[in-house]
């Protein structure tokens, strides 16, 4: 291999495109020869390139800062990552199964409950989730299905074996930085796309749409489909536009809809018209001010009522979020077995229950060494990462888990895998990365080809989110079959 | 279309043209005053009054002089009818309909509202105020010409037109009622000189000096320059043109009817101008009337279309399905 990759080497790590030999693996021989090839300049060329196109398409994300918000340009590095597609088919196929069972799961806990009764998952679980909704009770959604658009991430190990890290069943986001990576790539390695068998991905939108059409109360040639956004201060506000206008669906916000005999509507020029659909980009908590927070400006009044006769379909559906909980989390491979009768296919993180006396004793004698997460938070707040921790950190969690065990759980840190990663202007570095694909749950299953993979910009970071300096790549699954 | 992005849509179309009517005729007034003689007695607090502002004007300031009225007019946030007030309208209601209107849109109103805030006092000092408010101008009508070459003629379309032209035939009213005025202030001996460089100004700040010119092809003066700006079917901040223009596009949008009847109502308002006399308060009234009857047409718009009573119109949209149930059951 040529000077650019000399000096490569993801030590103690699996790299996604070069082995622990050197060598660049199957899926992704052909972009690093193409690489190679270069002359000296060119990736900085590139580079630019991607910066320009970012800027013109206007693809940005907002950040709260005290001076107001702003919109920043999307951060990119354009060394694709590759995956094979025999091995992403397994783990769609994996996707799908979890997905299926966490559905039956969720329709399960607001309707009988067996799987407490049979003893697989104990009561307090669910009790103690905020995200249980009592208010779903009883309620039956289309096909039985409660989380139609589900964004899990995954994490590969030292052994290059990919692992479910969480469930994100509420309102999951990255989709359209995942499309837009590769209207971006196209512009910046066109010849790639010639070279090699690069699985498309831009039929999501009308993947999405077919999803929410089957989830229509009404049946009518042409269900009135919306997306329902916070607002233009909301930092996915991109994003839900992106969508509305990719699927020709109204972009709404709350004040726009309003409930009437049960019924939604939303307010046109032409008079009310009768919405059957609402993809809805707003938490649990804001939805209704009649049932939820009652300060709530971002809602619609009365949208509980309407969708619990079954006169309006909500993706995803309120209460939903039962099933994206970190106590569950650790229960899911039983789940799967549970209604499936199946083996999971994707394998779970190692999880330590800190409720579970002999799990808690080894989390308080290991703490230097595992990831502490508080049960009921999200987006990494009021975690515990061992390794990079005081002795004094280590103290605190040890006194808030004996004060509240069943509110932590803990996993070993991940050796999470890398990929070559443009640095400066010329230098290729192993940087640490995850993937988020999106799953699809309607009448029928859809995993997106590959996902959004988020990288940590930060020599030896783990931190992958954009609000904290993570960047993203595209994410290519390779043909390796055809020729 | 959402009646939430329709009524954006029309006050963003609506601000943007108010700020540019603000600059040209702050910008107008400027060159009339130094073409005037000396002993004229005219003076800037005439643009608070045709601009209605009186009352809110007293509240800020005592003193009526040029300083005051230009920083009044261009710079006051606390008036909302300045020209950084409603740039920043425009600006706030394109922001929120992003979506929807040409892609360049957003980026233009925001550098040209930072440019106008960082260089508004130009247009409050004398010397490079006529620049300053020319660049504002042709800003404001780079954004217009992106509108008018890359949007659908659809509803959103519609509405910009709607805005656009609402607020012309209120800027034009105004325009007119400020020659007016300025004619019927006592000014001794210097009239009949006077009459020429107000009407012929009257017509500047409305871009309307060449248009006049080639259209009518006699010598300025007071009737004919009203007429024009009244009637004139080809001039395009003629009253008649901007309601014409209204009505094409009210047309074109749904459930229309109670507008279209507010636009006859318009057009229906017409001044007897053949007689030999001077535009006298009479026609101070009319002016008057014609613009209250264009503000009515704005609430008719909202009514219609933007803040309706949801439940009021379910009725009326449920009693509409019930009627032609009823036909068809009887044929």
């Amino acid at each position: 291999m040529k000077t650019i990759w000399g000096g490569y080497q993801s030590e103690q790590h699996f790299d996604e495109l070069i082995s622990a030999e050197g060598e660049a693996r199957n899926a992704a021989s052909k972009l690093v020869e193409h690489i190679a090839e270069m002359e000296p300049g060119e990736l900085d060329k590139r580079r630019q390139m991607a910066e320009a196109s970012i800027q013109e398409m206007g693809i940005s994300f907002t950040v709260y800062t005290e001076e107001g918000n702003i919109d920043r340009a999307w951060p990119f590095d354009i060394i694709p990552r590759t995956i094979p597609s025999d091995e992403w088919q397994q783990v769609a196929d994996g996707l799908k199964q979890r997905l299926r069972a966490l559905n039956m799961f969720i329709d399960d806990l607001y309707h009988d409950q067996n799987i407490i009764r049979d003893g697989v998952v104990p009561e307090h679980v669910i009790m103690g989730s905020k995200n249980f909704l009592p208010e779903c009770v009883g309620v039956n959604p289309a096909h039985g299905v409660w989380a139609h658009i589900c964004g899990t991430d995954l994490v590969r190990d030292g052994d290059g074996k990919f692992f479910v890290l969480e469930d994100n069943l509420r309102v999951p986001s990255g989709v359209s930085y995942m499309l837009e990576n590769r209207a971006v790539t196209k512009r910046v390695l066109p010849e790639m796309f010639e070279k090699e068998n690069i699985l498309p991905l831009d039929d999501y939108c009308a993947h999405l749409f077919d999803m929410l059409v089957s989830l229509s109360p009404r049946d009518v040639e042409e269900p009135e489909i919306v997306v329902l956004t916070p607002g233009i201060f909301n930092s996915a506000y991109f994003e839900h536009a992106f969508l509305a206008q990719q699927m020709g669906a109204e972009l709404v916000e709350g004040s726009d809809l309003f409930v009437e005999d049960d019924c939604v509507y939303m307010k046109t020029i032409a008079g009310p018209e009768r919405v059957d659909v609402i993809y809805r980009r707003i938490d649990d908590a804001f939805i209704d001010p009649e049932v939820f927070r009652e300060d709530s400006t971002l809602g619609v009044p009365g949208l509980m009522r309407a969708w619990k006769k079954g006169n309006v379909a909500l993706a995803n559906a309120p209460g939903a979020g039962v099933a994206d909980y970190k106590v569950v989390y650790a229960y899911v491979p039983a789940i799967i077995e549970y209604y499936l009768s199946e083996e999971p296919i994707l394998a779970n993180v190692e999880t330590f229950l800190c409720e579970e006396d002999d799990q808690r004793e080894y989390v308080l004698e290991n703490l230097d060494k595992l990831v502490v997460k508080p049960a009921n938070e999200s987006g990494g707040y009021g975690m515990l990462v061992g390794p990079h921790s005081t002795r004094k950190e280590q103290a605190e969690f040890a006194e808030l888990i004996t004060e509240n065990p069943r509110n932590y759980i803990a996993q070993p840190t991940l050796n999470l895998s890398t990929a070559p990663t443009l640095i400066g202007a010329e230098t290729l570095e192993p940087r640490h990365l995850d993937l988020r694909p999106f799953i699809l749950q309607g009448k029928e299953s859809y995993v997106t080809t590959g996902g959004l993979t988020r990288v940590a910009m930060k020599k030896g970071s783990l931190v992958v989110n954009s609000s904290q300096g993570g960047g993203s790549k595209d994410t290519w699954i390779v043909d390796t079959e055809a020729e | 279309m959402l009646s939430r992005v329709a009524e954006r849509i029309y006050w963003g179309a609506r601000y943007l043209e108010r700020v540019e009517n603000i600059a040209r005729l702050v910008s107008v007034y400027d060159s009339l005053l130094f073409d005037l003689p000396k002993n004229t007695n005219i003076s800037w607090y005439n643009l608070i009054r045709i601009n209605s502002s009186a009352d809110s004007f007293s509240e800020r300031y005592k003193v009526q002089n040029e300083h005051n009225v230009v920083k009044f007019l261009l710079a006051d946030d606390t008036n909302p009818f300045s020209l950084l007030s409603s740039l920043k309208q425009a600006k706030e209601n394109i922001r929120t309909t992003r979506d929807v209107v040409p892609k360049d849109t957003w980026e233009q109103i925001n550098e040209l509202d930072l440019f106008a805030r960082k260089n508004i006092r130009q247009g409050i000092n004398r010397t490079n105020r006529h620049t300053f408010l020319n660049t504002l101008i042709q800003r404001c009508q780079e954004i217009t010409g992106l509108f008018e070459g890359s949007m659908s003629r659809d509803a959103t379309w519609q509405f910009v037109v709607l805005g656009r032209n609402i607020e012309r035939a209120d800027m034009t009213t105004r325009i007119l009622d400020a020659g007016v005025s300025v004619m019927l202030q006592p000014n001794g001996g210097t009239r009949a000189n006077l009459s020429q460089i107000v009407w012929g100004n009257v017509l500047r700040s409305a871009s309307g000096y060449m248009n006049y010119r080639r259209g009518v092809r006699s010598a300025i003066s007071a009737k004919k320059v009203a007429l024009f700006l009244l009637e004139d079917p080809y001039f395009p901040r003629a009253i008649s043109f901007c309601v014409d223009e209204m009505k094409s596009a009210v047309q074109k949008l749904p459930r229309s009817g109670n507008v279209l009847k507010g636009i006859e109502a318009v057009k229906g308002l017409h001044y007897q101008l053949a007689n030999n006399e001077q535009l006298n308060e009479e026609f101070r009234d009319y002016l008057n009337d014609m613009q209250i009857k264009v503000s009515t047409l704005n609430d008719e718009f909202s009514k219609n279309w933007f803040a309706y009573n949801p439940s009021a119109q379910l009725v009326a949209v449920k009693s509409e399905t019930v009627s032609s149930i009823q036909l068809a059951s009887q044929a």
